[in-house]
């Protein structure tokens, strides 16, 4: 009898040997950084979770697979993927979407997010995440290509909301409405970067206070925080650039709180990619985050 | 399409922005399209500075992210996959007029792709000294091993691994003759990429291996390349630098059963 159950446990590749969190938790995590994965093993500190781009594991083998696997054993895992171009004029790369599914199938991470971006471009990858017009078009191919991504993958993903620079003169639908828009039709959840509604408003000459008061909240299920570049467009007015190289700005903890208002507390990640700091500098931004996030939890309590 | 337009004004600076980009309060469109500009050529140029930190340090910052601009503005990436960008970076360097007062800059670029591509390749445990053991002596000529999926061989008519050595801490090139020809087998054991630096015939013995040669044949190419092979030093590069993973299974003794 046990040998049977030894044999059924082994031939099964699909059972995870990771431990099964239900979910990322509305607690704060940060973004894994590999001078970090050494310290993280050691100290094991309090994170709700931890974020990979998904590109950095796509590799056969090596130190990023052993530590993400050492890891994976201690927090839930945010699958994040910024080269999956969704919104792209071309097709989805189906061999792109295969790697996908095989890092899913083998970390099985709590959740997968994208962009609301294009990278790619006929046989070239931009390596940035470059803005689409918001037209009925753009619409129904992104929609198209989410309903492709959910169905090989079978899950729900996050869509990311954009940090742009420029906008179109053939959009004919505002960016909330748009994203509201793709959540509706396709049941995709949306990923509330709170760096980028400051950004793109900046850019764009619109309230961020408005912008989050009409962003479908019931289908937010992560927030990003993260520090922006700042420079001036030709008429001196501030451009901010979305840098991921500095701590969250001052002006973006009260849209966070503000956010918080609406969603209620959620995984909320703090993004450093650039100049990346020692980790006591990311778990102090966390445990801002943590701060914000009890708030709004008791604030929640005193009302019931 | 409008994403061709706008890929295309990424990558060449003399063209502008599509006609469709426009800003929300009158300014130059142009300006705020050089911010999607900048951004990829600064990731693609931090991108290969990432993967070349020793050529990095032997050019000076300055020529590296000059000389990686033009490379990156005719080839962009072909894969999403960052860790593969800068593959054909050292024949571009073979062909950059200036660099060419540095000529083992394109060697020791190559000595960093196999680096890069040894990190991310398949793990295979490494033998150890007590599987060597295990092999039958008596057909040991007649044995082919199984070198680690990452594992590289490569020869430079310049001191490439006394070069990329001077460059692990402080940069120190004072003791070395950089036009000596040097041989290194690049390969993973565990977590950490190494580079071994291999005496005269080492290379030819390990490329046959690499071939799936038997060690016999791989042996006598060696001692055809290199008179003062020596055999004995050669395996306990096999053994010390953890490069083999396994014996090929035709290279096994027939047992007549």
């Amino acid at each position: 009898m046990l040998h049977e159950n030894l044999a059924s446990h082994f031939a099964s590749p699909v059972v995870s040997r990771f431990p099964a969190f239900k979910g990322l938790p509305p607690k704060p995590g940060i973004g894994l950084k590999h001078q970090h994965v050494r310290q993280l093993i050691e100290t094991r500190p309090k994170l709700g979770f931890l974020e990979v781009h998904a590109e950095n594991y796509m590799g056969a083998g090596g130190p990023p697979h052993h530590y993400l696997t050492l890891l994976r054993e201690i927090y839930p895992l945010s699958l994040h993927g910024v080269g999956l171009s969704i919104g792209s004029e071309g097709p989805l790369d189906q061999d792109h979407l295969a790697r996908l599914k095989a890092l899913i199938t083998r970390y099985q991470p709590q959740s997968f997010s994208e962009h609301l971006a294009w990278s790619t471009h006929e046989d070239a990858f931009l390596n940035d995440l470059l803005p689409v017009a918001y037209d009925t078009e753009t619409l129904n191919r992104v929609c198209d290509h989410i309903d492709q991504v959910q169905t090989v993958l079978s899950r729900k993903m996050l869509l990311e909301n954009p940090s742009t620079y420029v906008a179109f003169k053939n959009s004919s639908w505002d960016e909330v409405d748009f994203i509201a828009e793709i959540s509706r039709r396709t049941g995709c959840g949306l990923l509330l970067d709170v760096n980028n509604v400051q950004v793109t408003c900046t850019n764009h000459g619109r309230s961020p206070i408005a912008y989050l008061d009409a962003f479908p909240v019931e289908a937010v299920g992560e927030i990003h925080l993260a520090g922006y570049a700042e420079a001036t467009d030709s008429l001196g007015a501030r451009l901010l650039i979305d840098a991921h190289g500095t701590p969250v700005a001052p002006d973006v903890w009260p849209l966070y709180i503000h956010a918080l208002r609406r969603t209620g507390p959620k995984p909320s990640l703090i993004e450093w990619d650039n100049d990346v700091p020692s980790l006591d500098v990311l778990l102090a931004e966390a445990a801002k985050a943590d701060l914000c996030l009890q708030a709004e939890a008791t604030r929640r309590n005193g009302i019931h | 399409m409008r994403q061709t337009a706008f890929a295309q004004a990424l990558f060449n600076p003399a063209l502008p922005p599509p006609v469709e980009v426009t800003s929300f309060n009158g300014s130059d469109p142009a300006q705020r399209f050089a911010v999607y500009r900048n951004n990829v050529m600064v990731s693609l140029i931090e991108g290969l500075a990432a993967k070349f930190p020793v050529v990095e340090m032997l050019v000076g910052t300055d020529f590296f992210r000059a000389m990686a601009q033009v490379f990156a503005a005719q080839h962009p990436p072909k894969s999403k996959l960052m860790a593969l960008y800068g593959d054909a970076f050292p024949d571009f360097i073979d062909s950059f007029a200036p660099a060419a007062s540095v000529p083992y800059l394109a060697d020791v670029a190559r000595l960093e792709v196999a680096r890069v591509a040894a990190y991310h390749a398949a793990d295979a445990p490494s033998w150890r000294a007590e599987d060597f053991a295990a092999l039958e002596q008596e057909s040991l000529f007649d044995t082919v091993l199984v070198l680690q999926p990452g594992a590289q061989i490569f020869a430079s008519r310049f001191a490439i691994g006394s070069i990329w050595a001077a460059h692990q801490g402080a940069p120190d090139m004072a003791a070395i003759s950089t036009d000596t020809p040097e041989a290194v087998l690049v390969c993973r054991p565990h977590l950490d990429v190494e580079v071994t630096l291999l005496p005269p015939g080492a290379a030819e013995f390990l490329r046959g291996l690499s071939q799936h040669q038997t060690i016999g044949e791989a042996a006598d190419k060696a001692f055809g390349a290199a008179p003062d092979f020596d055999l004995g030093a050669a395996f306990q590069i096999l053994i010390n630098s953890g490069v083999v993973c396994g014996v090929a299974p035709r290279s096994r003794p027939k047992h007549p059963d």
